[in-house]
């Protein structure tokens, strides 16, 4: 009975909520999760239409992504902390229930199993000069996944008052399953990527979660502590679907047979 | 060009707000206006989302479920 709005506090308040460790893990999973897409992408086109074209494209594609995310930063920025937390927060729930979901369907379908390569065509490559068809495709590969880390990324990160080390986090994820890709043939695509979307997702449904009810006024009766409680409650959901999802799965096997 | 690019724009936020199941949006959207007016209200209403997350998203995969199979038996006859 004692809700009462602190969505008026100061972004000092809010930066005392999460961590920095926290805020870097987050981050550089929920980027990873887009990165392997990403890397798997580019990979693909440059072993199959040439490396110098590929490049140029993702190169082009992660420069606009920084102007992306500095015009989205600077917007959000200017919005007060309390309805930022709740617009913040619902996105972040909605989004973050989205992969949470889609996780639990595809660790109950696969398992472990990581990402397919993409099938990249490979006719009518140019000999000289710049090969548009590989720019293309790495530039709409960046760009298209990188602008769910871009929003994730802005939104988590000016939550918890650390925008700064949210974009460290993503960049860091970026760097680390782009060099991996091309040090290690095949790593990426071994990278459990369902068990990495369920995690993210689980990670920000409870932060989501949080943040927009904190947002609307709503006193966490453990404050902080809530944050783990709520990740214990959706894992152990998740965990609980996914065993529903399989025995399901294996009846109708079982009916087909 | 521009109008395409709005578009482009409108479909990418949708898919990534509201994803390939919308009544989970909604519901979530409802539980939070919900919470919202609990609390102008002075009633502690920290217990209704998560539930309602939890629920929603067994009725969404359940519903999934059944399209799928739904869509493998037609396939086969």
């Amino acid at each position: 009975m004692e809700d009462r709005n602190k969505g008026g506090q100061g972004r000092v308040a809010v930066s005392e909520l999460t961590g920095a460790g926290v805020v870097l893990l987050t981050t550089f999973l929920a980027s990873s999760v887009e990165a392997i897409e990403m890397v798997i992408i580019v990979l693909g086109v440059g072993a199959t239409r040439g490396w110098r074209s590929a490049l140029i494209g993702a190169a082009t594609g992660f420069a606009l992504l920084a102007v992306i995310v500095a015009i989205l930063g600077a917007a959000l920025a200017s919005i007060p902390i309390g309805p930022l937390r709740v617009v913040v927060g619902a996105l972040l729930l909605l989004f973050g229930l989205q992969w949470y979901r889609k996780g639990i369907a595809r660790v109950a379908a696969r398992g472990l199993a990581g990402m397919s390569e993409q099938d990249v065509q490979d006719s009518d490559v140019p000999l000289h000069g710049m090969d548009w068809v590989a720019f293309v495709l790495s530039f709409k590969g960046v760009l298209l996944e990188g602008l769910e880390i871009a929003l994730i990324v802005v939104s988590f990160g000016l939550a918890a008052g650390q925008l700064g080390l949210s974009v460290v986090g993503a960049a860091a994820a970026v760097v680390v399953i782009g060099a991996s890709g091309f040090a290690l043939k095949g790593f990426v695509t071994r990278i459990p990527r369902s068990l990495l979307q369920l995690i993210v997702g689980t990670l920000l449904t409870s932060f989501g979660t949080f943040w927009s009810l904190e947002g609307l006024g709503v006193s966490w009766p453990q404050s902080d502590l809530d944050i783990v409680a709520l990740l214990v409650v959706y894992g152990l959901a998740a965990a609980t679907y996914i065993e529903l999802e399989r025995r399901r799965t294996h009846r109708a096997r079982l009916e087909v047979a | 060009m521009v109008f395409s690019g709005a578009v482009g724009v409108g479909r990418f936020l949708y898919r990534f707000i509201v994803g390939d199941d919308w009544t989970v949006a909604v519901v979530m959207l409802l539980a939070l206006a919900a919470t919202g007016v609990l609390v102008a209200h002075r009633i502690s209403a920290w217990w209704l989302v998560p539930p309602l997350a939890i629920v929603t998203t067994g009725i969404s995969l359940r519903r999934s479920g059944r399209q799928h199979e739904a869509a493998g038996h037609r396939l086969r006859r």
